[in-house]
């Protein structure tokens, strides 16, 4: 059976204008993501793996090349209905969590939903409850962004991206400020909605959390060096209960 | 967002920056008060005009001699003696819209009565003069039609006038007193009118038949003035007509020239001093409008702070769906519900001030309009002033907005 398409770059460039320089920052990437895929990026800093997530995530736009969301051309279209394609498709996990201040774990998760009128506040909050069910924060719901660890907030923001039941996660470094442990709790998670069906878009450093994707794709200068299949899915809970325990430090 | 949702997004946002916010409404407050303040007092002071007006009676017409002196052009003296014996008798029958008419020649000078004397303007009229002007007797009474025709000298005083000469409470009913040594016989007290508007002492006057001071005390055979009541308020403009086309054929005018007379009713004479009110008024609240903008500008200048503050999460609405339409919104509802909170508050405060003001005996009334005015003024400088900020926000490059530290 074919598999459903849910991203394809056709050449996509991105060039920068710094004073009279041009940053090549993508020099020109074509790729297809299939619906249900785990893909981690990866790449030595300055590569263009951010740069890359933004084009996927609608944030900013090719300077040259095609991009279609879902079957949907990006390229051309114009910011408000690219930040509506937000809204309904994506779901963005940050690196630094990027929580509303003074904030609750739910008023949180409710904010792409605040933006789709469709939803009534009953079934924003109800939605907004169910993904941090989801996550696992379901006794968390009324606590304030600032009265929580550094995994919880990454799990709210977690669920934030999952509330709106996009067609493709991104995350960028999303375990990029937290220790092994809670990296390897994310990891979990992040397999668990894998499983479920989702489309995951993973940007890393660590070499290490690949393994745990079905598919890498390696950038280095904008171009993609290597694009490879894995087929040898590690479990992410196995290695999590493998790791020493914190009373034994 | 829909409507309810920026507005708890807004207020949420007012709330979480409180000391703030009280700053940047401050100045809306003053700004607001002070408008409501001068606004109550430019109406009140035209109220208590136009009250004072209709105490000396609204239907009131006015005739004097020369042409209409509104322009500053120095008269000839005879042309000050145009209004005579005959135009007084010719008023008195055959006029539709006329009420009452009563000549006026007038002088000031010393009266006397005994060791007490004052200083006071006795006023040569007909008995129909008390009803236009709307003077009630107190005690005694007036004097008659057959005093007029005999110039008797008789009279009636003002309470002021009453009190001066004859201080130990006699009554001065019967007594006589002296005007510039002419004798005058007291017929009369009116009842006291009390100070106008302006401070004047409504009753320092004595009123004596015009026959007798013409003949007594002026030696003239023309009138200063010739006073008249139209039958109501709203006829004055027939009445007018009326007596200046009288006057017109009495004085032989041609078609054309001048009149040689000049009518006023009292409600032109109310709308000089009301104009001249509008005016002052309007200087003042011009004034006070200007602190409003200097809050508005006071009210941007916090709104942009906030928007450089809250770059990041003008970011993460953004990189979540937020249209810049959406962010836009947000920042002019903030902007609004602060000048509106600040409006509020401040109608509140210059029913605060107005009241005060009456306290201080300025007479002050706060027009419904100028409430509504307030109001819908705050919400249009809400408006204005958060434009620019709403709009710097609705600009921002998310990317670069979630990356702001
Ligand atoms: N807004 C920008 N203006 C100018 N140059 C930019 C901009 N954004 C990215 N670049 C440049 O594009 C290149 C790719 O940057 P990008 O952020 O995508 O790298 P990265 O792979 O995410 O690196 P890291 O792993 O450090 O996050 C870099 O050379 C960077 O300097
Ligand atoms: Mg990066």
């Amino acid at each position: 059976m074919e598999k459903k398409v849910v991203i394809e770059l056709r050449d996509v460039k991105r060039n920068f204008q710094v004073g009279s320089e041009t940053v090549h920052a993508l020099r020109g990437v074509s790729f297809k993501i299939y619906e249900g895929e785990f893909v981690t990026i990866m790449g030595t800093s300055g590569s263009g793996k951010s740069t890359l997530l933004n084009q996927l995530g609608c944030l900013d736009t090719p300077t040259s090349g095609e991009y279609y969301l879902d079957g949907t051309p990006v390229k051309n279209m114009k910011r408000s209905q690219r930040a509506v394609l937000r809204n309904r498709k994506i779901g963005f996990v940050f690196q630094n969590y990027n929580l509303l201040a003074k904030t609750t774990a739910v008023e949180n998760v409710e904010l792409p939903l605040m933006y789709n009128t469709t939803y009534s506040a009953k079934q924003r909050r109800e939605a907004a409850i169910k993904a941090l069910q989801a996550v696992g924060l379901g006794d968390r719901l009324e606590h304030k962004s600032n009265q929580m660890s550094g995994g919880q907030m990454q799990r709210v923001a977690i669920a934030r991206a999952l509330v709106n039941n996009p067609a493709v996660i991104l995350a960028d470094e999303a375990t990029g400020n937290l220790d092994t442990r809670t990296s390897f709790e994310m990891l979990v998670l992040f397999q668990k909605l894998h499983r479920e069906g989702r489309t995951i878009i993973f940007v890393t450093h660590n070499p290490e959390i690949a393994q745990y994707s079905s598919r890498n794709i390696t950038l280095r200068d904008g171009k993609i060096r290597e694009d490879v299949e894995n087929t040898n899915i590690l479990d992410a809970a196995e290695a999590l209960a493998a790791l020493p325990k914190p009373q034994d430090d | 967002m829909s409507f309810t949702n920026l507005i708890r997004v807004a207020i949420t946002a007012i709330l979480s920056n409180k000391s703030r916010t009280l700053l940047s409404t401050l100045g809306i407050i003053i700004g607001v008060a002070a408008v409501i303040i001068m606004m109550a007092i430019g109406q009140g002071s035209k109220e208590s005009i136009r009250k004072e007006i209709s105490k000396m009676g609204s239907n009131v017409i006015t005739i004097r001699p020369g042409a209409d002196t509104r322009g500053g052009v120095r008269q000839d003296p005879s042309a000050m003696q145009t209004l005579k014996m005959s135009d007084y008798e010719s008023m008195l029958s055959g006029l539709k819209y006329v009420q009452h008419v009563s000549p006026e020649v007038s002088q000031s000078g010393q009266v006397v009565n005994g060791n007490n004397n004052t200083v006071t303007t006795v006023y040569g009229v007909s008995p129909e003069y008390l009803s236009i002007r709307l003077w009630k007797v107190q005690e005694g009474d007036s004097f008659t039609d057959e005093d007029v025709r005999k110039n008797t000298k008789v009279c009636i005083i003002g309470k002021t006038v009453a009190d001066e000469l004859f201080p130990d409470g006699q009554n001065p009913i019967g007594r006589t007193i002296r005007f510039k040594n002419i004798p005058f016989r007291v017929v009369g007290v009116l009842k006291s009118k009390g100070y106008n508007n302006w401070g004047m002492d409504q009753d320092n006057l004595m009123i004596a038949p015009y026959t007798t001071v013409m003949k007594r005390l002026a030696a003239q055979n023309y009138f200063s003035t010739i006073n008249v009541s139209a039958l109501s308020e709203e006829m004055s403009e027939k009445a007018i007509n009326e007596l200046t086309q009288l006057l017109r054929a009495n004085h032989k005018i041609k078609d054309g020239a001048d009149d040689d007379f000049t009518i006023r009713s009292q409600q032109e004479i109310m709308e000089t001093m009301t104009t001249t009110m509008d005016t002052v008024t309007l200087i003042l609240v011009v004034a006070a409008a200007f602190s409003l903008l200097v809050a508005g500008i006071g009210i941007m200048n916090i709104m942009l702070v906030s928007v450089t503050e809250r770059t990041k999460e003008i970011g993460l609405r953004m990189s979540v769906g937020a249209r810049g339409r959406d962010i836009s919104r947000q920042f002019l509802f903030e902007s609004i519900i602060i000048s509106l909170t600040g409006g509020l508050i401040g109608i509140g405060v210059g029913y605060l001030g107005s009241w005060v003001a009456m306290l201080m005996s300025l007479p002050a009334s706060v027009p419904l309009w100028s409430v509504l005015l307030s109001f819908g003024v705050c919400a249009c400088i809400g408006l204005i002033f958060g434009y620019v900020p709403a709009r710097k926000a609705a600009l921002m490059d998310p990317i670069e907005a979630i990356r702001y530290e």
